[in-house]
């Protein structure tokens, strides 16, 4: 395969997975605001801090409201991460490897492309956006199951997938990081409501709160929640989770290439620093430095998979 | 006569390359009245990729430079018999035809300055030699042999307005003027055994015209003859551009000096 | 519907019957409703939106990617008027190859006289690294299309030969696809000649042209300017038919004399390089220095005999409009034959005679743009206002060897499918022709375009044509 094509194939479905991430994100922000007016103003500008977007918005923006937050994270195509850019970017790469995808997976991302940027035509308003985001997680796993179903399961597929579980690895760790305050067990008003309503967030950001509801005894308790969304291998945006299925794609690609790179090296790593921890000591260790070094080891691995399969010249 | 020849050309870059390639056009043709008895080119700092001859004849040999790499030396040494033909090189050969030689290039373009130059000439000659013989003459009078004014790019043109320059712009010159009176022309890259000493500069260049009922005929126009046994002939083209030894493109590598080593001797 | 006396329609002829090789197709038309056949030519813009069978339009920032209008009424040759055309065909694309052989070579045909030599000497296609090349099984242009048009029962004429890098393959492959979804009765009931194979054969084709150095099976791969270029949704449909890599020149290398292409497992020398990037664009060591396209030294590696390119650099120069001119003669001169397709009577306005009577006809002629291609830069007469026509002749008088000019023929028309019922509008006709050592093959078929606006003769997909299926029958 060519390096270009894996390169196509890794940032299409990054990208893809970006957007529904983001779309994610939207509604966990969105329901707050329903549900806790007071609150809204800060937990929409956390979403654009966990979007990574804060400067951007705050160039263009004054006030984190709802209509300027939903705009600039759907449609503003001056925001490189907006679902709007982020699809058009996935179509590119798509175009750049078509030759590696089959129809199905091609047609999927070209029709959700379609389907979305006419939905995002104007602006969204708040009846409209519940709809807006079913249909772009909708179109996502569209894709996601004509790759599954149609694709053969060679390097095509672990790269994609690798670019998959790298983004999502990313921004799962980002939604904690925002947040890691509020499963503190130093935080004052542990038990109040407000509690309730910021972990529910980062539940629903990862859509975990079904998870959540079926794998602990119903109580919200924030190493519960923590455990889940860290070190839980059952739950397919954990950070335990993304990391195995990063080294197992790689183990894939050595198998068929027949050597390893230090890019496997680095992934065995990543899984065994998570492995070796417990919620306990993550808690001791400290949260908010746990999640930085996972996210950092994550960037490296990804940029260690771009030069070990010669992504660029 | 055999002359010896021995040329070095030795680049070196302030910054290392991040990659090379260049043509080389260096090996003596085994044609028009001189044989190659032995011939080798080295290169350190770089890779032979491949060779092949070109439109011309020329033994084209390409060189890749790999990433790092800060000088490149590429060493020529052999023996080339030769023989006085008069200057005279012969029938047209090979698939280029004739017609192709009357193609201006950009530095071969006949201008006001050539015209200029073809109408002081006049057209009372008894014959084709004498004519371009009395244009190789004109034109080292109005362009006297001298260098550091002109440059590996400067045109046929902007030679004669400076009043100066070497081998390559006489040879672009008289080209040019050539072309402009319907003459096949091209450009000869080659050496010159000069009798007062072994150590050379740079390489020379002349020009060949194609005179009906003669074929090719040499001229240098920077030393007043045409062509005896003393010269090799090593690569043609329409201009210096085709027939250059060495040329290609570096990425990286900024600040590329050169150091040219030649000897040439019986 | 009514039809002009001197069009010939190829579906009516110049009468009212049914021509017989649409007597099939018109019994199934009749019993279908107008609103079941309106709805299907809106599912097949659908089909084509979601498989993303665009094209970009140089110069338009807005609707970048744009539909060519796909018409569902086929176009119908018989068996018998095929094998005729496929004749004339093969024998122009041979001569082509001769002719491309002799430029390169001794120019027998300039010695001769038959063509002046300014025609080629003042030719920037004429590419003089490609003097002396000897291309595996003396093959120069791989891949051809030819562009007919009719203008009666047997009246066919060769109006533009395509010997660089013709398109417009992925559209009859496309066009059959689309039909045979949304018609699946139709082809049980007309017994239509199959076109699904041409990757299958290009891919063969190419590999058989491989250099005699190569062992084993032979890398192919397509070589693209990228996802910004007009025709790049066909250069990666035909990369994927084929199952071969679509590269660009960034993932290209000259690596240990060859041309190598960069892969996750490290470089991999490519044998035989479909390409389509324009001469000019291919290697920046020896055409334009500032192209971004191409790979420096891919001409080196092919003068050593290391890659086969095709089509070969240097093709341009039989296809150029100045050439066409010559093409009877250029048939003559290397097959003995007289040419079976007839050329447009052309005056080469270059020729002081021509010109004149040129100037003097402009609002009946068509004139052309020697190095001219896509329908830009053209007049056609007829169509012209009269400031348009004086504009024309200026530019005409101040470059007459930038032009050629040819009589406006009164192009065939095929009945498309509009909100009014079946109307007639003119079409042509690119057949595509594979060349490989010893074998030429014409797909049955081709791309016929066919001018959306009633009586225009512009058919052109950048000028606003569309497209139809061309079904040729079994005999």
């Amino acid at each position: 395969m060519l390096g270009k094509t894996a390169a196509g194939l890794f940032w299409m479905f990054r990208f893809l997975e970006r957007s529904e991430n983001t779309a994610r994100l939207v509604d966990a922000g969105f329901r707050i605001a329903l549900t806790r007016s007071a609150a809204a103003e800060a937990e929409w500008a956390s979403i654009i801090n966990t979007a990574g977007v804060r400067q951007g918005f705050l160039e263009r923006y004054d006030a984190f409201n709802a209509a300027n937050v939903i705009d600039y994270l759907l449609r503003d195509r001056d925001n490189p991460s907006s679902v709007m850019s982020v699809i058009g970017n996935a179509r590119t790469n798509a175009r750049m490897v078509r030759t590696a995808l089959t129809r199905e997976v091609w047609e999927a991302t070209n029709e959700g492309w379609m389907t979305i940027r006419d939905l995002l035509k104007r602006p969204v308003s708040e009846n409209g956006l519940p709809d807006i985001l079913a249909t772009i997680r909708r179109q996502n796993a569209l894709v996601r199951g004509a790759l599954t179903g149609t694709m053969m399961q060679n390097d095509v597929y672990n790269f994609a997938h690798l670019g998959i579980f790298i983004e999502r690895a990313d921004n799962t760790a980002r939604i904690l990081d925002v947040k890691y305050y509020v499963l503190l067990p130093s935080v004052s008003y542990v038990g109040s409501s407000l509690d309730n309503v910021q972990w529910e967030t980062i539940l629903r950001s990862v859509s975990a709160q079904r998870a959540y509801r079926w794998l602990s005894d119903g109580t919200a308790n924030p190493r519960q929640i923590a455990d889940l969304i860290i070190l839980d291998k059952r739950m397919p945006r954990s950070l335990a989770f993304c990391a195995g299925q990063i080294s197992e794609h790689l183990g894939f690609l050595a198998q068929a290439y027949g050597n390893e790179m230090p890019s496997h090296d680095l992934a065995r790593a990543h899984v065994k620093r998570l492995a070796d921890h417990s919620i306990e000591s993550i808690f001791e260790s400290g949260l908010h430095g746990v999640l930085s070094d996972f996210i950092g080891r994550n960037n490296a691995l990804g940029q260690q998979i771009e030069r070990d399969y010669r992504f660029y010249g | 006569m055999r002359v010896k020849v021995r040329h070095s050309t030795e680049y070196t870059y302030d910054q290392a390359v991040s990659r090379g390639l260049q043509k080389i056009r260096l090996t003596p043709k085994n044609s028009g009245g001189q044989t190659v008895v032995s011939w080798d080119t080295g290169v350190e700092g770089g890779t032979k990729e491949l060779s092949y001859t070109d439109q011309h004849n020329n033994l084209v040999e390409l060189l890749s430079i790999a990433p790092g790499t800060r000088t490149v030396t590429i060493v020529c040494e052999g023996e080339v018999d030769t023989s006085d033909t008069a200057g005279i090189i012969g029938q047209h050969g090979g698939y280029a035809p004739l017609w192709y030689f009357r193609r201006s290039t950009p530095q071969t373009r006949a201008g006001p300055r050539v015209r200029q130059l073809v109408r002081d000439l006049g057209k009372d000659f008894d014959d084709d030699p004498s004519r371009l013989h009395a244009l190789s003459a004109l034109i080292l009078d109005s362009v006297s042999y001298s260098t550091g004014t002109t440059d590996f790019a400067t045109t046929a043109e902007q030679a004669i307005e400076a009043g100066q320059g070497v081998c390559q712009d006489h040879a672009h010159i008289l080209i040019a003027a050539a072309r402009l009176m319907g003459y096949p022309a091209r450009y000869v890259s080659g050496y010159l055994m000069m009798d007062d000493r072994v150590d050379q500069d740079a390489g020379h260049a002349w020009a060949e015209v194609h005179v009906d009922g003669l074929g090719w005929v040499g001229f240098d126009v920077s030393n007043g003859v045409s062509p005896d046994p003393r010269y090799v002939r090593v690569a043609t083209g329409l201009d210096y551009g085709e027939a250059a030894p060495i040329s290609g493109i570096v990425y990286g590598g900024r600040n590329e000096s050169m150091v040219v080593q030649l000897q040439v001797q019986q | 519907m009514a039809n002009r006396p001197d069009v010939f329609d190829e579906m009516h002829g110049s009468g009212e019957a049914c021509r017989s090789p649409y007597s099939g197709y018109a019994d199934w038309f009749q019993r279908q409703g107008a609103q079941s056949l309106r709805k299907k030519s809106r599912d097949a813009e659908v089909f084509f939106r979601r498989t993303g069978i665009t094209f970009n339009v140089y110069g338009q920032q807005e609707a970048e990617e744009r539909l060519i209008p796909f018409d569902i009424v086929p176009r119908i040759i018989s068996g018998r008027e095929w094998s005729r055309l496929t004749r004339g065909i093969e024998q122009r694309v041979r001569a082509i190859n001769a002719f491309l052989h002799d430029m390169y070579h001794r120019q027998e045909i300039l010695r001769s006289g038959r063509i002046p030599v300014d025609v080629i000497a003042a030719n920037a296609a004429f590419l003089p690294q490609m003097i002396g090349v000897e291309p595996p099984g003396g093959i120069y242009t791989h891949i051809v299309g030819i562009d007919i048009v009719r203008t009666g029962e047997d009246e066919f004429f060769v109006l533009e030969d395509n010997a660089r890098t013709p398109s417009g393959v992925s559209y009859m492959l496309e066009n059959r696809e689309t039909m045979l979804r949304m018609f699946p009765e139709l082809f049980s009931r007309v017994a239509v000649r199959e076109v699904s194979n041409y990757p299958k054969l290009l891919r063969r084709s190419l590999a058989a042209c491989a250099p005699p150095g190569c062992s084993g099976s032979p890398v192919v791969a397509v070589l693209t300017p990228g996802i910004h270029n007009s025709a790049y949704f066909e250069h990666a449909f035909l990369a994927d038919q084929m199952g071969v890599e679509l590269v660009e020149g960034q993932d290209l290398q000259l690596v240990d004399g060859r041309i190598a292409m960069r892969t996750t497992r490290g470089y991999t020398p490519i044998d035989v390089l479909y390409r389509r990037v324009d001469d000019d664009f291919l290697d920046p060591m020896s055409f334009n220095p500032d192209s971004q396209l191409g790979v420096p030294g891919l001409m080196d590696v092919y003068r050593a005999g290391g890659i086969t390119v095709a089509n070969a650099p240097g093709t341009g120069i039989a296809d150029d409009k100045a050439i066409y001119s010559y093409m009877p003669d250029i048939i003559q001169f290397y097959t003995g034959e007289s040419a079976i397709l007839k050329n447009v009577p052309t005056w080469r306005c270059a020729e002081p005679d021509a010109l004149a009577y040129v100037l003097e006809h402009l609002d009946e002629l068509v004139v052309k743009e020697v190095h001219g291609s896509g329908g830009y830069g053209m007049l056609v007469g007829p169509a012209a206002s009269k400031r348009e026509i004086s504009a024309f002749a200026d530019k005409l008088k101040s470059r007459p060897g930038n032009y050629i000019a040819q009589p406006t023929l009164a192009l065939s028309t095929v009945p498309v499918l509009t909100k009014a019922g079946l109307a007639p509008r003119h079409v042509d006709l690119r057949p595509f022709v594979l060349v490989s050592p010893g074998k030429i093959e014409i797909t049955p078929g081709g791309l016929t375009r066919v001018a959306m606006k009633a009586g225009s003769l512009v058919v052109n997909s950048s000028q606003g044509g569309g497209t139809k299926d061309t079904w040729v029958l079994e005999e």
